[in-house]
């Protein structure tokens, strides 16, 4: 599903956020990538989905080399793949429905068809209940849990989640993460950046770990940190 | 619940999505789907920004009062040109020439001076005024009738009114025909009548001209207020382009809400013109009416036909559009998610 050949990020002024990384995800995985900050998680996510583009090295995804998209490819290649970010990223002058049903009206899904995606994706998150809410009265659990609802009600193939349980305390961090296998069990690849190191732990799957940009190796998944 | 991926891609070929670029246009179903939802994006973009723009009512109508003012001058003017070329209308055409014939001249005199007229290539008709006919004209039109009634005598001369041949309009060929008439024993003056008229057309061509300026002028003015509304709107809604990037979002998807906000301000604004101009007509026509009653007239003042007004609000949607469309073609890209 992912693969990555020798991959170099280096930014202007100098800073190298990835040194040389290679690494492969089949299909139907789940795994997190983990390390100190600015060791390169939100870069690896960046460049899987297209928000940068590498310096050197080649990234696959789903089949596809993303040195061949073009500019205008890019919205296509997004829409396959649902993005879970740290601050939520929701848009706050419409309904939680509203914010959920945003990747439908940009592939141009008909109203019914979007209304009964949405409300799926709601159930399966658990904040049905909540569909005329507006972000802002939500707690961080609840506003995490729409974004959630918003990276899936497409059906991407890949999730990727970028310190999706950053602002969370600990019981809610495990609820997302539940969600999370929910969606890896029936088929979805599920890339989290994270540096929980007790909710990775619990998770037992794969660990990939970066340091200073370069890719440092896998943690086993029985070998876990309690 | 099914595999996912296997869903997405049943329903992708259903929805004739754009994204499988090979294979969605292959199917004629796939291409109508995708027409569908192309006219389903216009739609919706249509429509959401209208609701966009009326839920901020005030700010909304600054700006169209803005673009609607800017339209409704040179619109404006255009109407009283057309009213004025309207009034003038009726001597359109051919030039005429009257003959005052001298005190003495009798109507048998006149009537073969009409016949020998005749004669001439360049005039097409004569009309004999006697100066009795001439004097009840005037005490009809000026209002004088009673002091024209303390005169003894008639002091009216005859006239002949020669109206030339619509093909006759060579200055010089007119000026040799005028000297022609002026040396004829009858004839106490000759005097060409459409030369103030001809000034006249000169004079309403060039103001045509300004008004075609001032509107170029207005109409790169409206561009330019259009233009930096949908840039403070780009620059407000910061947040909602770079999500709606993140989440797959075309930039066709991104600009077609601005370009229709542009076109709606046009619209708008050209609708407030096409009001602010048929209410100055509404108060302009009492007096309009009371000066044309002066004058023995009929003439009231001509608003705007369905043609013009249909120019007005279309020519504000366009330039709405295309102030947008500037704006957004500068301002949408130096916003990229990060």
């Amino acid at each position: 599903m992912i693969r990555f050949t020798n991959v170099s990020k280096r930014y202007e002024g100098g800073y190298e956020a990835l040194n040389d990384v290679s690494f492969h995800l089949t299909p139907g995985e789940i795994a997190f990538v983990t390390g100190h900050s600015g060791a390169g998680k939100s870069t690896l996510l960046k460049l899987i989905a297209l928000l940068e583009r590498p310096t050197n090295g080649q990234v696959i995804v789903n089949g596809q080399n993303l040195a061949k998209l073009g500019r205008g490819a890019i919205p296509y290649h997004r829409r396959n793949i649902g993005v879970i970010f740290q601050d939520h990223r929701l848009l706050f002058d419409r309904t939680v429905f509203d914010n959920v049903a945003l990747p439908l009206i940009i592939a141009g899904y008909g109203p019914a068809e979007t209304a009964k995606r949405v409300r799926a994706a709601l159930d399966k998150v658990g904040l049905l209940s909540k569909e005329k809410a507006y972000p802002i009265t939500l707690s961080g659990g609840e506003q995490q849990r729409v974004g959630i609802a918003r990276a899936v009600v497409n059906r991407p193939a890949l999730l990727l989640a970028d310190e999706p349980t950053g602002n969370l305390d600990p019981e809610m961090s495990w609820e997302v993460m539940k969600i999370f296998r929910e969606f890896n069990e029936v088929g979805v690849t599920v890339l989290i950046a994270s540096h929980n190191i007790d909710l990775i732990g619990r998770m037992q799957s794969r660990v990939l770990r970066l340091d200073h940009g370069r890719y440092i190796g896998e943690i086993a998944a029985t070998r876990s940190f309690v | 619940m099914s595999d996912p991926r296997m869903n997405r891609h049943k329903t992708r070929r259903e929805q004739g999505d754009t994204t499988v670029r090979s294979g969605a246009s292959t199917g004629r179903g796939g291409v109508s789907v995708a027409l569908g939802n192309f006219f389903t994006h216009h739609a919706q973009a249509f429509i959401a920004t209208l609701g966009q723009l009326s839920r901020r009512p005030f700010a909304t109508f600054m700006t169209v009062a803005v673009i609607g003012i800017a339209l409704a001058m040179p619109a404006g003017l255009y109407v009283l040109l057309n009213n004025a070329q309207r009034m003038i209308g009726n001597w359109e055409g051919a030039s005429q020439i009257s003959l005052f014939l001298k005190t003495g001249i009798n109507e048998s005199r006149a009537q073969q001076l009409v016949e020998q007229l005749h004669r001439r290539p360049e005039i097409a008709a004569t009309d004999y005024i006697s100066p009795d006919n001439a004097l009840d004209e005037f005490r009809r039109l000026s209002g004088f009738g009673e002091a024209l009634g303390a005169l003894d005598e008639n002091p009216l001369p005859a006239v002949l009114v020669v109206r030339l041949k619509k093909d006759v309009t060579d200055p010089v060929q007119i000026e040799r025909l005028l000297e022609d008439l002026r040396k004829r024993s009858e004839v106490d003056i000759a005097q060409l009548d459409m030369q103030w008229v001809k000034r006249l057309y000169a004079l309403m061509a060039m103001v045509q001209r300004g008004v075609l300026v001032l509107a170029s002028l207005l109409g790169l003015a409206v561009l330019l207020v259009v233009g930096n509304t949908i840039r403070l709107a780009i620059q407000s809604r910061r947040d909602e382009i770079v999500i709606t990037k993140l989440i797959g979002a075309t930039d066709a998807f991104i600009r077609r809400p601005f370009l229709y906000s542009g076109a709606w301000y046009g619209i708008g604004g050209g609708l407030l013109a096409l009001i602010l101009v048929q209410l100055s007509l509404y108060i302009l026509q009492q007096p309009v009416h009371n000066l044309a009653l002066l004058y023995n007239s009929s003439f009231a003042l001509y608003g705007l036909d369905l043609r013009t007004s249909t120019i007005l609000l279309g020519g504000g949607g366009l330039l709405g559009l295309l102030g947008s469309w500037l704006a957004v073609g500068r301002h949408l890209k130096d916003i990229e998610p990060n």
